[in-house]
């Protein structure tokens, strides 16, 4: 199945993000295709390089990076979201791109289904 | 076929495509983002020619109350944008009634016409949709 992600909560302050990279994996592990994870609202706070967590928690973002390079799972950020937050092309981490919110709409349209992860 | 007659192809087969979207708020318009943004994925969505409703449920039903002032606030007042919604074919505006029940609202206070429908009807909207995205 072709699954779109939608992110919609910012990294540590809520469980949304957590969960969604957990489920992320596990589709991919059931055979499943990630089509694109959409990050909105204070989920575009997931796409910073800048963050550092302390040592002996999980790091958000790198996780995000991994993703991507792994499976080239497509992690798009909207840019207004972005902007609004600070999130600009000099601070995304790798394999995050900025694009507009039409990429989302496209989730919804080309995805099997499209799984919100949100407050 | 040639790779650029094959992407020309998968273009028309995706513009094709009619989903049927519904946005579903649950949020006060003010006190966080989520309905201002969620509204910028509503009129985004216009462009894609898809089938879009919108439904309010839970505080999300005071998104649609008339006369907001926010200047006091120093926020925006995106209220009237509910209004442009039918200038973008986005003409579905389901409401609880129940929603609107717990807190004392009138259809009559709402400002665009919408459908108020039960909780159950409500449930029965969703079912139908291909898409559903919740702010």
């Amino acid at each position: 199945m072709k699954i779109g992600l939608l992110i919609n909560e910012g990294p540590y302050n809520h469980q949304a993000a957590d969960s969604a990279w957990h489920f992320a994996r596990a589709a991919l592990a059931k055979g499943h295709q990630i089509q694109r994870v959409f990050f909105y609202n204070d989920g575009v706070n997931n796409a910073t390089k800048l963050t550092e967590p302390p040592q002996d928690d999980r790091n958000i973002v790198n996780r995000w990076s991994k993703l991507a390079e792994e499976h080239g799972t497509d992690l798009v950020v909207c840019v207004a979201a972005g902007l609004r937050r600070g999130l600009v092309e000099d601070n995304l981490a790798p394999g995050f791109r900025i694009s507009g919110l039409g990429q989302l709409v496209e989730a919804g349209i080309e995805s099997d289904r499209l799984v919100v992860f949100g407050d | 076929m040639t790779q650029v007659a094959e992407e020309i192809d998968r273009e028309a087969d995706a513009e094709a495509v009619v989903k049927k979207f519904m946005f579903v708020n649950r949020k006060a318009p003010h006190g966080t983002i989520y309905a201002l943004e969620g509204l910028e994925v509503v009129l985004i969505s216009a462009a894609f020619d898809q089938d879009v409703s919108l439904a309010f449920l839970d505080d999300g039903v005071y998104q649609l109350l008339k006369g907001q002032e926010t200047k006091a606030l120093q926020v925006k007042n995106f209220s009237p944008t509910y209004r442009a919604l039918e200038g973008y074919d986005v003409e579905k505006l389901y409401v609880e009634r129940e929603s609107l029940e717990a807190r004392g609202i009138k259809e009559e206070q709402l400002l665009v016409p919408v459908q108020v429908v039960s909780a159950k009807e409500m449930t029965e909207l969703m079912e139908a949709q291909d898409v559903i995205v919740g702010f």
